[in-house]
């Protein structure tokens, strides 16, 4: 038996990400719930979100987001050979979405896997990338994090329904001479699984706000400290925080306790609401074409969420 | 040595200022944290992990949602 060289290291060539049309603001959103523009913004800082309609699936979403990061890319269908999709909102779990999608992308026959990690699943999904690259099993990987929650949110539970929306971003993930995505430090909490749930198929996603929001702003900025340590990275010497973005005061609390002072913060819940496993590259991606941050400089990755799940990375960023 | 409830509420008032800016004179043993001084759950999360890490007492969820007043707090971290 031989094994193949692989890769010294992997690295992100591009971004790419895509929402929905519709755009859903906290006022529209009062027309149909009891809720109000101020009790949204101050307890999870989004102002307005995407609804994708029914014409509209998280495979659409993932196709859009997938071509845009292949266009930018530069690279042909033909080179990608392993196609993640991070998700945990499919609208049926058989068949899996990354087959589908890889097909509309004229991506011939990749490997090609959903993963649900929740909203840490972007992570988890590069992490995967750059492992399957640099041992060998896969030469050039696009990464989605794509998800559609509405189908699995009631509208009328406002603990949930302002919160989650729909999304997709994605990465181009190929070879690397340096090593530019740093080591995964991840992990879950399978004790605290009750606190965001879809308990049956007929039931929709519920979440313990208060539960998740004292794990979230205790137990997550040792694991972006630990991913910082493990690429000899210091906090002060990044260029960006992209956490999840779960609510604008979990964002908040974890920045301020990671020390990142020059990082540009990523905050982009308050234009695209909590997307899950979308949510991470839609940030990044949407920072990156306005500027924000500078190529080459380094980005602090960190997701977390249902499972409970986490994982955090370092990445240069393309 | 135990903490006395003079020490606790003073703890407590810059607590609470760190976290919602509200000035610790005004953390006082009757006021209501939800109806007097305004403060949401959230905020109470936070001041509940603040006061564990301060006086080492435990404030799970599901009590901290009985808890409707300084004293209330203040009692609870005595005891």
């Amino acid at each position: 038996m031989k094994l193949p060289a692989g890769a010294p290291g992997a690295k992100v060539l591009a971004f790419g990400h895509y929402q929905p049309a519709n755009v859903v603001t906290n006022d529209d959103l009062a027309k149909i719930i009891e809720t109000n523009d101020e009790w949204i913004q101050s307890r999870v800082g989004i102002k307005e979100r995407r609804f994708a309609g029914p014409e509209e699936s998280e495979v659409d979403l993932a196709v859009q987001a997938g071509g845009k990061a292949l266009a930018a890319s530069g690279l042909d269908a033909a080179d990608i050979d392993l196609v993640i999709v991070a998700t945990c909102t499919p609208e049926a779990p058989i068949p899996n979405l990354a087959g589908r999608v890889s097909h509309r992308l004229g991506i011939a026959s990749p490997g090609a896997y959903d993963l649900n990690a929740a909203c840490a699943g972007f992570c988890y999904a590069l992490a995967s990338a750059s492992d399957s690259i640099r041992a060998g099993s896969a030469k050039n990987v696009l990464v989605i994090g794509t998800e559609k929650l509405t189908q699995w949110i009631d509208i009328n539970d406002r603990a949930t329904s302002v919160i989650f929306a729909d999304g997709a971003g994605a990465a181009v993930v190929v070879p690397s001479d340096t090593p530019a995505i740093g080591p995964v430090v991840w992990g879950s909490a399978g004790d605290k699984a009750d606190a965001i749930m879809i308990k049956d198929r007929s039931s929709s996603l519920h979440q313990e706000g208060q539960t998740v929001f004292r794990w979230a702003t205790t137990a997550l900025h040792p694991v972006a400290k630990e991913a910082c340590d493990r690429a000899g990275v210091a906090p002060a010497d990044l260029a960006a925080f992209v956490p999840h973005q779960a609510n604008l005061r979990i964002i908040e609390a974890i920045a301020r306790k990671l020390g990142a002072d020059k990082a540009v913060v990523a905050r982009d819940i308050v234009l695209a609401g909590n997307t899950s496993a979308a949510s991470i590259p839609l940030a990044l991606s949407r920072m990156i074409e306005q500027g924000e941050v500078p190529s080459g400089g380094l980005a602090l990755l960190l997701g977390f969420g249902a499972g409970l799940t986490y994982a955090s990375q370092v990445i240069e960023i393309p | 040595m135990a903490v006395t409830e003079q020490e606790i509420l003073a703890g407590l008032g810059k607590i609470v200022n760190e976290i919602t800016g509200i000035p610790a004179s005004e953390v006082t043993p009757e006021k209501s944290f939800v109806d007097d001084l305004d403060i949401d759950s959230l905020s109470m999360v936070e001041i509940a992990v603040a006061a564990q890490d301060e006086f080492g007492a435990e404030i799970p969820d599901d009590q901290l949602k009985h808890l409707k007043t300084v004293k209330d707090v203040v009692n609870f971290i005595q005891n």
